[in-house]
């Protein structure tokens, strides 16, 4: 996936290391950030025919294409549902945060 | 001021004019601007100069003068120099904005027209405007007639843009006092200004091959930190302000004295502090009783952040009464000027002998006789009369 490394940040030491101003590096992940999901999509992959719109659609960019099935980042997912909800073979399912591992 | 320019490239200008040249010289970038009285002539000009094109700039014709603010913030963010004005209800409209631009540390300069805040409403001139901004991070210059004005927008930048200030300047000149009165001014050549002020390389501009996010949350774990920054840059502003009036007057011939201009105060026994317009009418009152053989000064107070705390300290054991003119009131203690001054000279146990002394509000002139009358009570009270702490000098009743 064609996502940016994770760049830890790196707090100022001291007063001449501040920015002038309230500014900071941009385009870069400086740490996961999934912390509000509150439902995360988990796939049925044998209903899964690969028509990648959930791929197309996912506003973070979060599934993967690269492996035989699709995965998703659940470092980065936020749990919007939008696959769940577009997804024409109904093959991705939202459940609630702490029950997915149940399943 | 002392003054040894022989240009003469005079032309008979009133306050709002002579600002619409000044920035038209310092080559800004954008101008985002709303109209407002009496700041009107200054946009008026300026979009003359851009139709005309004698001025290269985007010239942006905002709805308010909150997104004024926003529109000069989001110039300065890529790098452009940019320029605005207002006055009074506008300036207040902007309150806002004026934090986040010092906060971000963009050095935009704006002209303020002071002008009394409603209500009762009027468009006459006194400072509550800008006084009321005292805590928004801005510099505030306060300029006595046109040609101080032009000289100081151009000041304003080479102030704001310096790497150890980047702190934005509002140039503020009295409404229709100053800004509608004409006078003969010396324009600078743009050549000359331009060797004076150079084009602006911000450093602090967002950059495509290194993208930055600007005006950014700041977590209580480093907020406090950004605030130390900002008063670091204005006590750096001070010796700033400073060079750069050295600096203006080697080119144009025109020093104004930096924060603070003395004038006849070597031996003077009774002072008054002032601010803007009234410093032209104080001069001649000054003159007249000096000529009466009476010792009385007079201090011009040019900026008002960052204050000259250090000037008025060492002032105390000079005089032997002091009076602080304001054109504002702080309702329910006294005078904003008379505040900080006052608490400058606490440690001097000076404070009995200082009288503020409220006038000019809403336009009310402040007549010679006034400032006679204002001299008078200072000496009144070095002979131990009993004179009020606080007192409204021209008042109907």
């Amino acid at each position: 996936m064609a996502k940016p490394q994770i760049v830890k940040f790196k707090f100022p030491e001291s007063l001449e290391e501040m920015p002038l101003g309230p500014s900071a590096a941009a385009g870069i992940l400086t740490e996961p950030n999934a912390g509000w999901r509150v439902q995360s999509p988990v796939i049925e992959h044998p209903k899964c025919t690969k028509c990648l719109l959930c791929w197309v659609l996912c506003p973070e960019g979060v599934i993967g294409k690269e492996n035989e099935q699709l995965e998703i980042d659940m470092n980065y997912c936020k749990g919007c549902g939008l696959c769940a909800h577009e997804c024409p073979k109904d093959a991705i399912t939202m459940v609630q945060e702490g029950e997915a591992d149940d399943q | 001021m002392i003054n040894k320019s022989k240009s003469s490239n005079l032309d008979f200008l009133n306050g709002d004019e002579a600002v619409a040249y000044g920035a038209k010289l310092c080559r800004p970038h954008v101008i985002p601007v709303y109209p407002i009285t009496p700041q009107t002539i200054v946009v008026e000009r300026i979009s003359e100069f851009v139709a005309n094109k004698l001025m290269d700039c985007e010239y942006i014709h905002v709805e308010s003068e909150h997104s004024a603010m926003c529109a000069a913030m989001g110039a300065s963010l890529v790098g452009a120099r940019a320029f605005t004005a207002t006055s009074s209800q506008g300036l207040a409209y902007m309150h806002e904005m004026l934090h986040y631009v010092s906060g971000s540390r963009f050095p935009i300069v704006m002209m303020n027209a002071n002008r009394t805040l409603a209500a009762p409403w009027n468009i006459f001139g006194d400072q509550r405007d800008s006084l009321a901004q005292r805590d928004t991070g801005w510099i505030q210059v306060y300029v006595e007639n046109g040609q101080e004005a032009l000289d100081m927008i151009i000041q304003a930048y080479a102030i704001a843009e310096d790497d150890r200030v980047y702190t934005p300047v509002m140039v503020n000149i009295d409404g229709f006092v100053n800004t509608h009165t004409y006078e003969l001014v010396d324009i600078p050549q743009q050549n000359d200004v331009d060797e004076f002020l150079p084009p602006f390389k911000s450093k602090n501009a967002i950059d495509f091959n290194h993208p930055r996010s600007f005006c950014m949350t700041a977590s209580t774990e480093w907020n406090m930190e950004f605030r130390y920054q900002q008063q670091q840059a204005m006590d750096n502003a001070k010796k700033v302000i400073e060079e750069v009036d050295k600096k203006f007057g080697d080119k144009f011939g025109r020093y104004y004295g930096g924060l603070v201009e003395e004038y006849r105060c070597a031996d003077a026994e009774v002072i008054l502090v002032g601010m803007g317009s009234i410093i032209g009418t104080s001069r001649i009152v000054v003159d007249k009783m000096r000529d009466m053989g009476l010792k009385v000064g007079l201090v011009k107070l040019r900026f008002y952040r960052p204050f000259p705390v250090e000037y008025f300290k060492g002032l105390s054991n000079r005089v032997k009464a002091m009076g602080i003119i304001d054109r504002d009131i702080s309702f329910g203690y006294e005078g904003a000027v008379a505040s900080d001054i006052k608490s400058a000279l606490a440690s001097s146990g000076f404070c009995s002998k200082v009288i503020n002394f409220i006038a000019g509000i809403a336009g009310r002139d402040i007549t010679k006789e006034y400032i006679e009358e204002m001299y008078n009570k200072l000496f009144g009270l070095t002979q131990g009369h009993d004179e009020k702490e606080l007192q409204f000098i021209g008042l109907r009743w």
